[in-house]
């Protein structure tokens, strides 16, 4: 296995396959009455088809806000940015990605099933579309045969599966993900964090993964983008290639340490700026 | 030896019910001279008292342990309170009731007390069980007040212009049913239902609006708030000028009644729906009516039926005021103005029984369909595996 890093200079970086989020000196400014809030500075990344990225770095350094910007939940002050070639809200009224939040927001009214269909519906996809997509992406998440039930009848690994179901139903090429087992214990974040990383070998999906756990974003990437706050901007860019299929086991291995630990790097230079 | 622990509602029944024994059953008779009644002339008394004496003191060493043991103590307090109203009224008591008759009625609800909450205590994994006892405490705990009071009012010979006891009330229930059931139709079918419906559905869809457009909220809901400050003393005698004597001006005065606060549930029921569950549904592009539908409204029900819960006492309450000011010759309002007016005490306490028996079951009939259309509220939720 070989590393391969590259630092601030990913614009310039030979590609081959497609670009699905084109970022070019991307800036936001939150105005609020203690002044202007940086919330984005000069971010500057290209997400490529089938990329796995996940976005690190300490609260408050715009992981979350970045990938707001991408989902167009909220709008940058500065700079370009482009989902498939058109801009965020273009691509929001395509049903471009599919969300998962931090909390798993089921509607508690909606059944499982009816929770997952909730997108289909919304898209005006008919009854027996719906239900069969539904159970298509229930088995994904390992979660058929939990239909019937209610969102406060299940645990909360089993709850954020549903979310990531819901989010998978359409079929959206690209997947965004904001924390979405930060709330949840150690054993089974591992055990989503490998059915996340076996259904990303078998979509081929991109993904954007914001988290703050080191290990969890060197386990599941195959780019991470180390941030730091004020202004929130990019101060790493790392490439890995661990095989798809990795299991749990690659975190004992030196390759794993070795990126684990630059990360690291990463995270206490973007501190030491501001301190 | 351990100390036994006494059960003391059973032992104050007892002794009462010992003292009621000895001490005398009734004033005399102000024209005779004469004592009215003996407890020992009336043998089903005596057996009451007797009961009550030795049921008290055995309970007072058990103490009343389960449940069986509650249904026993009740059931004594039943055949108690059927022999001392039979005392009442058959053996002239009624008017002259002295401290033996009272201190067995001490000794009764020492006995349902202690009967009431043992079954109060109650507790099982059987559901229908569970149900039954929680069902009986609240009616034996009613028929309770009913017989205290008929008691009291009996026993004192309380004026029936002042008080009638229950028993007279519910004969005059009975007996006029007809006229009770135009009344009924009169106010609640006609004027309740009609100015219910109007008022919280237009309160309902202005909500919407007012949510939808900002102007709104700041310039309607003012307004809103003055409308349900109005006196509907002063506002009812205009609506019978502008809506004629008929129902219809009793429901617009329902209207006014109930607009305001079913408008500020729903508009803030709609504010009700989490941002994550806002951002949820701008991924999917999802429109304003399509999120109104499938996230606003839902979120929205604990909110409204809130107010459909209050505003289904409040539109009885206005429909039978608004009556005092001009009716055609039907109506639970107008029937009770009248009789008040002819001292017919106990038709207006029959009123007022179908009054709180309509708005019982009115309100008891939202909740219901509540439970059914938002058990997925924390405060509904059964865990089902």
């Amino acid at each position: 296995m070989t590393l391969k890093t590259v630092v601030n200079n990913v614009a310039e970086m030979p590609t081959s396959k497609k670009a699905v989020v084109d970022i070019n000196k991307l800036s936001l400014t939150f105005q609020t009455a203690d002044g202007p809030v940086y919330a984005l500075s000069d971010v500057d990344l290209t997400i490529e088809e089938g990329d796995f990225v996940s976005f690190i770095g300490p609260s408050g350094c715009g992981k979350t806000t970045l990938l707001r910007v991408i989902a167009d939940l909220e709008q940058a002050t500065g700079g370009e940015i482009s989902i498939n070639g058109v801009t965020p809200h273009e691509a929001r009224e395509k049903r471009a990605y599919g969300y998962v939040f931090q909390a798993p927001a089921l509607l508690p009214w909606r059944s499982i099933e009816r929770n997952v269909t909730l997108p289909l519906e919304i898209m005006e996809i008919s009854k027996e579309e719906r239900v069969k997509r539904a159970q298509e992406a229930l088995k994904l998440v390992e979660l058929n045969g939990f239909e019937k039930k209610f969102p406060w009848q299940l645990s909360g690994g089993m709850q954020q599966r549903a979310s990531i179901a819901r989010a998978l139903s359409f079929d959206a090429d690209l997947l965004l993900m904001d924390e979405p087992f930060g709330a949840l214990d150690e054993i089974v974040r591992d055990h989503l964090n490998e059915q996340l990383l076996k259904l990303w070998a078998r979509t081929n999906k991109t993904v954007a993964f914001v988290t703050h756990s080191i290990p969890e974003a060197v386990y599941l990437s195959s780019k991470i983008v180390v941030m730091s706050p004020r202004p929130g901007r990019i101060i790493d860019v790392i490439e890995t290639d661990f095989p798809k299929d990795r299991s749990l086991d690659i975190r004992e291995t030196p390759e794993f340490l070795e990126v684990a630990h630059r990360v690291r790097e990463g995270l206490r230079a973007g501190h030491s700026n501001d301190e | 030896m351990t100390r036994m622990k006494l059960d003391k509602f059973c032992l104050v029944a007892a002794i009462a019910a010992l003292l009621a024994l000895i001490f005398p059953l009734s004033g005399m008779d102000s024209e005779t001279g004469k004592q009215i009644a003996f407890v020992g002339d009336i043998p089903g008394l005596a057996i009451a008292m007797a009961l009550c004496v030795i049921a008290g003191a055995a309970f007072t060493w058990l103490g009343v342990r389960s449940i069986n043991g509650g249904f026993v103590i009740l059931a004594i307090a039943v055949f108690g309170c059927w022999q001392a109203t039979s005392v009442l009224y058959d053996h002239g008591v009624a008017g002259h009731a002295g401290l033996g008759f009272w201190l067995f009625i001490l000794s009764l609800w020492a006995f349902v007390w202690r009967g009431i909450d043992v079954i109060a205590n109650f507790h099982s994994l059987d559901r229908s069980k569970q149900h039954a006892a929680n069902l009986i405490v609240p009616v034996a705990f009613g028929v309770w007040l009913l017989f205290v009071w008929e008691v009291v009012v009996s026993g004192f010979g309380v004026p029936q212009v002042l008080l009638p006891p229950p028993s007279m009330i519910g004969e005059r229930f009975v007996n006029s049913t007809d006229i009770l059931a135009a009344d009924f139709h009169q106010t609640f079918v006609k004027a309740v239902l009609s100015g219910y419906v109007m008022g919280c559905g237009s309160a309902f869809i202005i909500a919407i609006a007012v949510d939808r457009v900002p102007f709104l909220k700041r310039g309607l809901l003012p307004l809103g708030n003055m409308v349900s400050a109005l006196p509907i003393i002063g506002v009812a005698p205009i609506m019978v000028m502008w809506f004629g004597f008929d129902w219809q001006s009793k429901a617009a005065v329902i209207v006014i009644m109930t607009f305001f606060p079913m408008l500020v549930n729903t508009v803030t029921g709609l504010n009700a729906a989490g941002k994550l569950e806002k951002d949820l549904m701008a991924t999917y592009a999802s429109s304003y009516w399509s999120t109104l539908f499938r996230l606003r409204l839902p979120a929205a029900m604990p909110f409204v039926f809130n107010a459909l819960k209050i505003n289904s006492t409040l539109a009885l309450i206005g429909a039978i005021v608004a009556e005092f000011f001009g009716t055609p010759i039907v109506g639970m309002g107008f029937r009770i103005s009248t009789e008040v007016g002819r001292m017919n005490i106990d038709m207006v306490w029959a009123e007022i029984a179908l009054a709180a028996l309509a708005g019982t079951a009115f309100y008891g009939a939202v909740a219901y369909i509540e439970r059914k259309a938002t058990s997925w509220h924390p405060s509904f939720r059964v865990r089902r595996h």
